[in-house]
């Protein structure tokens, strides 16, 4: 068989409504309940099947011996046609004289579930096909439940076959019966049962002679009645950070609008961390003009008002409507993976487009998708659904899933493979209480990033508080917690008692670790500038200070650019003779050997020096295991 | 046409597009965008630019068999000039010298040689861990079963029997050991889309594709075995009418999908586009 492109777009002369949007349709059930045969001849009585096609496969039938059948039409993977099954979700593309539709013809044989999860997460409608004479079968509930999982809510289901069972309506409404009894206990109504005979084309676009007594829809019918999926530009807006584009002088927040909508000038949160800013531009390319509005689905290249910290994986909302933000939800899950999901395994979350470590904290109940059925296990085996706790190793913005489902729902990811998926039911508050005394790990999870000491050394007017103070913005600006403990600003306080005596000297620069332990204690960064001349004392500062990361800056100017510069009238007045003991003048300064970033003042730009502190304090908190991006 | 019009067909599917491409750039090392100069290859570089603000932040890759149409390598180099292009060329000149050419050779074997071979050794050299194609799934039938996001082994090869599911956003987000991750943003579009789409946006396209004496070229290839459609179609409005009538499928001009009974299914399995 030739494999030529049966997805040809095809359009009907007598197109009437424009509705340019493709609906997207999954059809689902049981293995053998006639999913292919049933497409097949829905593009064929659609007109949809490119010139001589149909034509051809009855030669190839005929040449081969084989019953012509309108399942070939789609096998067009050599494979298929030897085991006879559909392998993939392929996508055809039909029309009716309403709009246009693709179709996702989802496999039914039990291995493939992924492949109709990933053709079902796509559908905004679904059809069921049940073998008249068979019945309701194992995969007609299984798939069901998929379905009102992926919140895939128009359901229509087809009793095919109607040909094997002499067209009998009592034979329909039993399975009526039996079937909308199951739906209702997953919160799913079908719109629709239909009586079909796919392989003779009854119902499927024109009704069928042999079932008079059937006076509802043809399939075509019915499709042409559903509603495209839901606008979700009525939602509270939920805009998942995808990047920071610095790419020229503009710093952009891209990402796509996933429910409501977004517009210049208006507030925004990021959570998780809670930083505020306010919408400046678009950037849209070919500009000039750039969009007023972006509603749910539109992608976003924002800048901000204010420059604050934001990172991939934070999702904005305006602040009278926000997501929840935390760690433990209770979730129900369909597990895919070859291995079982287990309590005491690590796993990826990816939710829009945070991606968080994350375990099943707890299996609540496992629950065999045919019957409905649970029980209790401390593994999940593949194809299954259950309903567990789930814990992520820090904060995640979400929604529950019936207050906003694109936030609602996420991925389960395994060495770089999606496993499975969710939807969020509850959100979980701590429910014992932490006890005892505060540790140093609350602290820091509280940050939401580890502690540091920043020492800036150096010579007075060389440059430390300048810089340190550009630094302090950065790190502010990103979100972390951050503090200067300045030598000036404590001689005026804490150490007003102390001279400029070597002894005295020593004592402030114990009294400067002290401080900037108590800070790096709450989970700060602390960021200490004290000339520190003796590198005993900052030995012993290192030393006190050992339970936290510890950084040595060593600015560095020549003396002469540093007196030349003498900001403070110090140098000044130390060659007078009015400060004794003045560092570089009447008192050693030991530069640092090997201190963590050297810094040439008289030769790095300001933004450079910043710079290298923070890759060194990037450095030093990735270390530490968590993501960290200034 | 308004482009505060989201709800049109068309922004739908550039909307979609983008947040790919935005994916993939987010996701991966190291990008790379194949382009052939063909229509989708250049409605490809207009989103990227719309994706990344006007500038695309990864190189492209040409894939020089030395059977490209004339006008096409000019349109390349005036191509690379308007989108502001960091293009890298690749030409299999080992095979060239050992004489492989369409007027010796079977079209699987010249398209292997100078297409698959040139281009796996630039994945190679370059350690790409995701390339954009703009493959659409109305092409071709194995092309229907394409993922946004579509792992490749490090031979190349795409395991379309275990595919790893896709849903609500999720893709693949790493690259198999050695291997890459095929990034398709084009995946839903068709042929009509593609054009409809070129037109609304006015994109710079090869005159290929337009009608003379009769007769157009519909997809592009190596000259030797790509054959012009009879087609009065002579400028794009035209070529969309045509495109809404038409029955015949895309590639029929194209000789090496039409060898063997599953030539494509071949071609793609030891790693063409």
């Amino acid at each position: 068989m030739n494999t030529q492109s049966l997805s040809q777009p095809v359009s009907t002369p007598s197109l009437s409504v424009e509705d340019h949007r493709k609906m997207h349709v999954v059809v689902v059930g049981h293995v053998d309940h006639g999913k292919s045969t049933f497409v097949g001849r829905l593009l064929h009585d659609t007109d949809s099947l490119p010139n001589g096609k149909i034509e051809q496969v009855r030669k190839n039938c005929a040449i081969e011996g084989m019953e012509f059948e309108y399942a070939f039409l789609l096998d067009a993977l050599i494979e298929e046609q030897e085991q006879n099954i559909t392998i993939d979700t392929t996508r055809i593309f039909f029309r009716t004289k309403q709009r246009a539709y693709a179709i996702i013809d989802a496999p039914g044989h039990k291995e493939f579930l992924k492949n109709m999860v990933t053709g079902a997460a796509s559908a905004s409608a679904a059809l069921l096909l049940i073998d008249a004479k068979e019945g309701v079968m194992d995969q007609s509930r299984r798939h069901a439940f998929l379905l009102s999982l992926l919140g895939v809510k128009q359901l229509v289901v087809l009793v095919n076959k109607m040909d094997l069972v002499d067209h009998s309506e009592t034979t329909y409404q039993k399975i009526v019966a039996e079937y909308s009894v199951f739906l209702k206990t997953l919160g799913l109504n079908a719109v629709h049962f239909i009586p079909i005979a796919a392989k003779h084309g009854e119902n499927v676009v024109a009704h069928s002679a042999k079932m008079p007594w059937w006076k509802g829809p043809t399939v075509t019918e019915a499709l042409d009645g559903f509603a495209h999926e839901d606008d979700l530009t009525g939602l509270p807006l939920r805009l998942p950070v995808s990047d920071i584009y610095r790419f020229d002088e503009r710093r952009i927040i891209a990402g796509r609008v996933e429910a409501g909508a977004i517009r210049p000038g208006d507030e925004l949160i990021f959570q998780p961390g809670g930083r505020r800013s306010t919408v400046r531009t678009f950037e849209d390319w070919p500009g000039p003009e750039t969009r007023s509005v972006v509603g749910t689905g539109g992608s976003a290249s924002v800048t901000l008002s204010e420059q604050i910290f934001v990172e991939r994986g934070q999702v904005a909302s305006h602040p009278s409507n926000q997501p929840r933000v935390g760690r433990e939800f209770r979730a129900r899950i369909f597990w895919l993976g070859k291995e079982p999901l287990q309590t005491n395994k690590t796993y990826r979350l990816r939710l829009l487009t945070q991606n968080v470590e994350a375990v099943i904290a707890k299996i609540e109940k496992i629950t065999d998708a045919s019957t409905l059925e649970s029980k209790e296990g401390s593994s999940v085996p593949r194809d299954s659904i259950c309903e567990v706790i789930v814990r992520a190793t820090r904060n995640i913005a979400f929604d529950l899933h019936h207050e906003c489902p694109i936030t609602g729902r996420f991925a389960l990811e395994e060495s770089g493979r999606i496993h499975g998926g969710g939807i969020i039911l509850d959100a979980v508050s701590k429910s014992a209480a932490p006890s005892g005394k505060v540790t140093a790990g609350e602290r820091t999870a509280r940050s939401g990033h580890p502690a540091a000491v920043v020492w800036f050394t150096g010579l007075s007017g060389s440059g430390k508080s300048t810089i340190a103070e550009a630094v302090e913005r950065r790190l502010f600006d990103a979100a972390r917690n951050v503090i200067r403990v300045d030598g000036d600003d404590l001689r005026i306080s804490l150490n007003r008692d102390l001279g400029f005596s070597a002894a005295d000297r020593s004592e402030s620069v114990r009294r400067a670790s002290a401080v900037a332990g108590l800070f790096a204690g709450t989970g700060h960064i602390a960021l200490v500038t004290l000339i520190a001349p003796l590198a005993a004392d900052r030995a012993k500062a290192r030393a006190t200070l050992a339970n936290h990361a510890f950084i040595e800056v060593f600015v560095d100017a020549p003396l002469a650019v540093c007196e030349s510069r003498d900001v403070k009238g110090l140098y000044a007045k130390a060659r007078r003779g009015e400060i004794a003991e003045f560092t570089g003048i009447s008192s050693p300064y030991e530069a640092p050997e090997s201190p963590e970033v050297h810094i040439r003042t008289d030769k790095a730009s300001q933004d450079e020096a910043v710079d290298l502190v923070l890759s060194a304090i990037d450095k030093v908190l990735q270390g530490k295991g968590d993501d960290w991006e200034v | 046409m308004s482009r505060n019009a989201q709800n049109d067909h068309l922004t739908r599917l550039e909307q979609t597009s983008i947040h790919v491409f935005r994916e993939a750039f987010a996701n991966f090392r190291s990008v790379c965008m194949p382009w052939s100069m063909g229509k989708d290859s250049n409605v490809l570089i207009w989103l990227a630019r719309k994706a990344f603000c006007g500038k695309i932040p990864f190189p492209l890759l040409h894939i020089d068999t030395t059977y490209e149409f004339p006008e096409m390598y000019e349109f390349r180099e005036k191509a690379k000039v308007i989108h502001g292009i960091d293009l890298i060329v690749r030409i299999n000149e080992d095979a060239i010298r050992r004489g492989i050419g369409y007027a010796t050779h079977d079209p699987v074997t010249v398209t292997h040689e100078l297409k698959t071979v040139p281009f796996k050794a630039a994945i190679d050299e370059f350690k790409w861990d995701a390339l954009v194609t703009g493959i659409r799934r109305d092409e071709d039938p194995t092309r229907a079963k394409e993922r946004w996001f579509s792992p490749r082994s490090a031979e190349g090869n795409w395991d379309y029997k275990d595919q790893p599911p896709e849903f609500w956003g999720q893709f693949a987000s790493t690259a198999p050991e050695g291997g890459h991750v095929r990034v398709q943003p084009l995946l839903e579009w068709t042929e009509l889309d593609i054009w409809e789409y070129i037109r609304r946006e006015n994109i710079p396209n090869p005159t290929l594709y337009f009608s003379r004496q009769g007769k157009r070229f519909r997809s592009l290839g190596c000259h030797p075995i790509t054959h012009p459609v009879d087609s009065p179609a002579s400028n794009i409005d035209e070529v969309i009418e045509e495109l809404k009538l038409t029955k015949t499928s895309e590639r029929a001009g194209r000789a090496q999908d039409h060898v063997g009974r599953n030539s494509m299914q071949e071609l793609r399995a030891k790693g063409f586009m």
